[in-house]
């Protein structure tokens, strides 16, 4: 018998005990604790999970998950790992609990006279096919669980950088960004926002970028500096990068960046005193 | 087709940008200051750009040639009001807006052109 | 993998038809959830190669889509025309900050605003561009830059 055979054959069963299926895979843990004990909600999704599953099987292709009939299995897949993730299960369990739907069809196509025909050859087959069907089910849930991870990480990450990035209000009219570690595209775009909007929000005429914590700077991390330098200008705010090191200032220097229009000094206490000049704030003796 | 009016503040021309520019408005945009400063007591102009959501490189041009036309009439340019998005948007595209200092707002603009006017928004709920 | 609820095609056939275009795109972005900036961004750059299609192409077409790939929206802009075409497509993507050639900044100034940046253009078959942009923080910049097929 042909796999596209063996694979109608599997769907033919599968859809003459489609609720058995569903009944026995909503026990499971996979739709069990998806839908937290609730039993009509496990069994309806168990249910949509079969149907997609019979579809597939029919139209033959159940070893190729870019197949046109997997996109039904997909979607259900996404939402059925999705509630699952949600009820704290973890991307591994999910893989995991997946395989264990093999279980109740294997005994459905075990010993079972398909159609009448009791060969013994058919059975192996059809059973090979149920085990590729649920094969290509776990890769389809990799691919899902892994656009749902991706979303989760990179909000993650985007709320770390915002947190990692305090605009700090010096003084009436002066805001300073301390920026600690690499500074990459996504940083500096977070960086720039977050200082615009401090700007906004302070009405600041000085804006203090503080380097200190940046251990290289080279030709794209000056680019960066120079971008967010330009911004603040353009809203009407001076910008002063303190926290240049020798070797930074050995480095710009070196690679030629012309930072004409940009106030620059050593420390950040430098800067504030600059600033607080620059607003106009008179400092008694000794500071 | 919209024409913005121009306000004239003693020695200060004060231009108020607002919402999405035809490429004709800003066009005579460029022609009527051109006229406004050339009549002469005119030392600075304020293009206050608050109310405008998008700056592409056209409208950056404009903006820098009525700074040059300014600049040989005699009077200084200073764009104010920039907003955050668009300050971010010009910088990544490098698009400059040369020949105008700029301020971060009307007032701020006013009061580098030596003209301490506290600039207050006036609605029909709020008394004088 | 259309999500078409606000799709257009809007001619650009002079530069009053650029303000509809924008409005239009602002629209899209903003349903599809995007931050000021990235909508701000987005528009400035559909504007810029709108205006290469009036300017330089004759007059052309911009197609909007609203797109979704995974739990991320995005939105995905066509801009065509079939002008005289790009001889040298590299070099119109380098800048010319000076306002001499009219393509230099716009084109290169357009693609370091979006995510997703294509175009497909040669002397006498006119130019298409186009670009995306994705809503879902962080995630569009992970996303290696791959060229889009229209």
């Amino acid at each position: 018998m042909s796999s596209v055979q063996a694979a109608s054959e599997a769907a033919q069963t599968l859809a003459a005990r489609r609720e058995e299926v569903a009944h026995s895979w909503a026990d499971l843990p996979l739709f069990a604790s998806a839908y937290g004990g609730q039993q009509d909600e496990a069994a309806s999704a168990a249910t949509r999970l079969v149907e997609a599953m019979v579809d597939l099987a029919q139209s033959g292709r159940i070893d190729d998950y870019l197949a046109p009939g997997f996109t039904a299995v997909r979607e259900v897949l996404s939402r059925v790992t999705s509630d699952r993730l949600r009820s704290g299960g973890d991307a591994q369990q999910v893989i995991d609990e997946i395989g264990q739907l093999q279980e109740p069809l294997t005994a459905l196509f075990d010993g079972q006279p398909l159609n009448g025909h009791a060969d013994a050859g058919l059975v192996p087959a059809t059973l090979l096919a149920v085990t590729e069907l649920i094969g290509s089910l776990r890769v389809a849930a990799v691919v899902a669980l892994l656009g749902e991870t991706d979303e989760v990480v990179a909000r993650q990450r985007q709320e770390l950088m915002e947190i990692s990035t305090p605009i700090i209000r010096l003084w009436e009219g002066i805001v300073a960004v301390p920026l600690i570690g690499t500074l990459d595209s996504t940083r500096s775009q977070v960086v720039m926002e977050s200082l615009l909007s401090g700007i906004v929000d302070e009405q600041a005429v000085v804006a203090i970028l503080d380097i200190t914590g940046v251990p290289m700077v080279d030709t794209l991390v000056a680019q960066h500096l120079m971008k967010t330098a330009m911004a603040v200008q353009l809203m009407g705010a001076e910008c002063v990068i303190s926290g240049i090191r020798p070797q930074i200032a050995q480095t710009i220097v070196h690679l030629g960046i012309d930072l004409r229009e940009i106030t620059t000094r050593a420390t950040l206490s430098d800067a504030l005193k600059y600033g607080l000049a620059r607003t106009g704030v008179a400092l008694g003796s000794g500071v | 087709m919209d024409r913005i009016p121009l306000l004239r503040l003693g020695p200060v021309l004060i231009v108020s940008v607002q919402g999405d520019l035809a490429d004709a408005t800003a066009v005579a945009l460029r022609h009527d200051v051109g006229d406004a400063v050339s009549s002469g007591g005119i030392s600075g102009v304020v293009m206050d750009v608050s109310g405008v959501a998008i700056v592409d490189s056209y409208l950056g041009r404009v903006l820098t040639e009525i700074a040059a036309d300014c600049a040989l009439l005699g009077a200084s340019t200073i764009v104010a009001g920039i907003k955050p998005a668009v300050a971010i948007t010009l910088v990544e595209m490098g698009l400059r807006l040369d020949g105008a200092r700029t301020a971060r707002s009307l007032e701020a603009a006013m009061a580098m052109l030596g003209l301490d006017v506290a600039v207050t928004a006036v609605s029909a709920e709020s008394g004088p | 993998m259309s999500v078409g609820t606000a799709r257009a095609a809007l001619p650009v056939r002079s530069d009053v038809d650029l303000m509809a275009v924008r409005e239009a795109t602002r629209a899209a972005a903003a349903e599809a959830g995007f931050s000021l900036v990235n909508q701000t961004k987005l528009v400035t750059a559909v504007s810029e190669l709108a205006r290469n299609a009036v300017v330089h192409g004759g007059g052309g077409e911009v197609r909007l889509d609203p797109v979704q790939q995974g739990t991320s929206r995005g939105v995905r802009l066509v801009v065509s025309d079939q002008g005289p075409g790009i001889a040298d497509i590299a070099e119109a993507l380098t800048d010319g900050h000076t306002t001499g050639h009219g393509l230099g900044l716009g084109l290169g100034g357009a693609r370091r605003l979006v995510d997703d940046f294509s175009i497909d253009s040669a002397p006498g078959q006119g130019t298409t561009v186009t670009i995306a942009m994705w809503a879902t923080p962080g995630l569009s910049t992970f996303r290696s830059r791959v060229p889009l097929r229209p």
